[in-house]
């Protein structure tokens, strides 16, 4: 049994921004990440950021990840690092169970933040398993890690930010976006993204979805239909389109699943994303120094996730004899920057999520 | 319909531009129809032209006669929402931004586009300008028929035809 101080299972923004602030304050941090490499999704993004200047707010994405990483790294004598290492199991009694390079080590943490992100949804639908139908996510790996192109003609599904800003990266990659089709009667994500989509010749389509995947060894054909009011398919309206790729992004969901094996209350908040821990408002779980930060505990952008990750170092850090030298400032700030970010329309369901996991004075 | 297809309505897009004798210098153009958590055009202008405030789900104003066209918004914008225009007799001029390539070159003509993605005419490339600060977004300073003011938005290459 390795004994450490805090431990941080997740290298993505929220991970990192709580290890910055933990170890301003002098803990011990060690953070385990299951990829090769820190920055979490931050990595795939080429597109400037929203949000404000201390977010960094037009900042591409993966020189976000950089300066993040760069931000741990400076505390080279209280950090350690594990990459390419999985945990794949939490007990109630804050041990956990690490699997890295073919050996599996436990580790007991006097403290333990979950920062593991989300995992995307799929869709169901005939033949959704042909070779050809991708995630949002395979397709930014694929496409902005590794410079592989996922087809040459593609249907997007979904009009979530994600949907639309990976839409713009694929023409920008030279893929034909053939149509970005949308069941809801609106577009999901920000206007101005597909604004900037829309002007280079996409069609956006809502209130329509996919049908059916053809083809015989891959995809070859996709077949959509349009939805009338009440989301049911107006049979004559189904159209072919020909495309050797799709994608699908219709959201995330938390990646819950080391907290509900560690026996933390849990809860399904719809608004949220699905299982999210019960929270107090210092993001600690039901379990004792266990705390969450980032898309974990709800879906939301990843200037949402840096902060809540800063504020929650501070906390961990704390309870752990380590006062951050400015805290009462800082955490005020933080707590200040979270509702501003939230305050606005696309906030909305973040505040009803929030309100129906903590009680309504939380959300305001 | 902004919010079914991604095309600002004719009557949204007038909001958004000053009288017409004030283009006779350039002017920002902003395109932000939506309060969303964003405030890179604000604290990015050195002139103070554009206000959000302290809630940043706001949509910035534009304080007309503080803005001297200078173009350091429209590459700032992450939701490349922002251009300049002017007018100049018979041509309308703007400057965007512009993430694709190949890179336009001074002195080629582009098609101009408006913003359902069609065709409406030639654009000149008049200028293309790339330094650090833009972070590898484009500011292309194009020119086209002074009727196309309220309708291009952006520019496609004619080469692949």
């Amino acid at each position: 049994m390795i004994e450490k101080d805090l431990i941080i299972i997740g290298g993505g923004p929220a991970g990192l921004c709580a290890a910055k602030t933990a170890m301003e304050a002098n803990a011990k941090v060690l953070i385990i990440e299951r990829s090769q490499k820190l920055g979490g999704q931050l990595v795939k993004q080429t597109h400037k950021f929203f949000g404000s200047e201390k977010t960094y707010a037009k900042t591409r994405g993966f020189d976000i990840a950089k300066r993040l990483i760069d931000d741990v790294t400076n505390y080279s004598n209280l950090l350690e690092i594990m990459t390419d290492a999985t945990v794949v199991a939490l007990y109630p009694n804050h041990e956990l169970t690490v699997y890295q390079y073919g050996v599996y080590s436990k580790y007991k943490a006097k403290a333990i933040i979950v920062a593991t992100g989300a995992s995307e949804k799929f869709l169901a639908f005939e033949n959704n398993d042909l070779p050809g139908i991708y995630g949002a996510g395979a397709v930014q790996t694929l496409m902005n890690l590794y410079g592989v192109l996922p087809g040459q003609s593609i249907v997007m599904v979904g009009s979530g930010n994600i949907g639309l800003i990976v839409s713009y990266q694929l023409m920008q990659a030279g893929v034909n976006v053939k149509a970005l089709v949308e069941a809801a009667p609106k577009i999901g994500g920000y206007l101005v993204h597909a604004s900037k989509l829309r002007r280079l010749g996409v069609p956006i389509l809502t209130s329509t979805t996919i049908k059916k995947a053809i083809g015989n060894e891959t995809l070859e054909q996709v077949e959509i239909v349009s939805l009338n009011e009440k989301w049911e398919l107006i049979s004559g309206t189904e159209k072919l389109i020909d495309v050797d790729a799709l994608c699908i992004s219709v959201g995330l969901s938390p990646l819950h699943q080391l907290l509900s094996m560690a026996k933390v209350e849990m809860k399904f908040v719809n608004e949220l994303g699905g299982m999210v821990p019960v929270i107090t408002e210092e993001h600690e779980t039901s379990t004792k120094n266990l705390f969450v930060c980032g898309d974990v505990v709800g879906i939301e952008e990843a200037s949402s996730a840096m902060v809540e990750g800063y504020l929650v170092g501070l906390t961990a850090a704390k309870r752990l004899g380590f006062l951050h030298p400015n805290y009462d400032q800082i955490k005020q700030n933080y707590h200040d920057q979270l509702t501003n970010l939230r305050s606005g329309p696309f906030g909305l369901k973040t505040r009803i999520g929030l309100a129906k996991l903590q009680g309504e004075d939380y959300a305001r | 319909m902004l919010d079914k297809t991604g095309i600002a309505s004719a009557e949204q897009v007038l909001t958004r531009f000053p009288k017409k004798d004030l283009l006779a210098k350039a002017k920002a153009i902003i395109e932000c129809y939506q309060d969303i958590p964003c405030n890179p055009c604000q604290t990015s202008c050195p002139f103070n032209a554009i206000y959000i405030g302290d809630d940043i789900n706001q949509q910035p104003k534009l304080l007309v006669e503080k803005c001297t066209g200078c173009g350091i918004c429209v590459t700032s914008c992450p939701g490349l929402a922002i251009m300049l225009a002017k007018t100049e007799r018979e041509k309308a001029v703007f400057k965007i931004p512009y993430e694709f390539l190949p890179a336009p070159k001074v002195g080629e003509n582009w098609h101009a586009i408006n913003r359902s993605g069609e065709i409406i005419g030639e654009a000149l490339i008049e200028m293309v300008q790339s330094i650090p600060r833009q972070d590898k977004t484009l500011l292309v300073t194009v020119s086209t028929k002074i009727e196309h003011l309220y309708d291009f938005i952006t520019i496609r290459s004619q080469a692949h035809e």
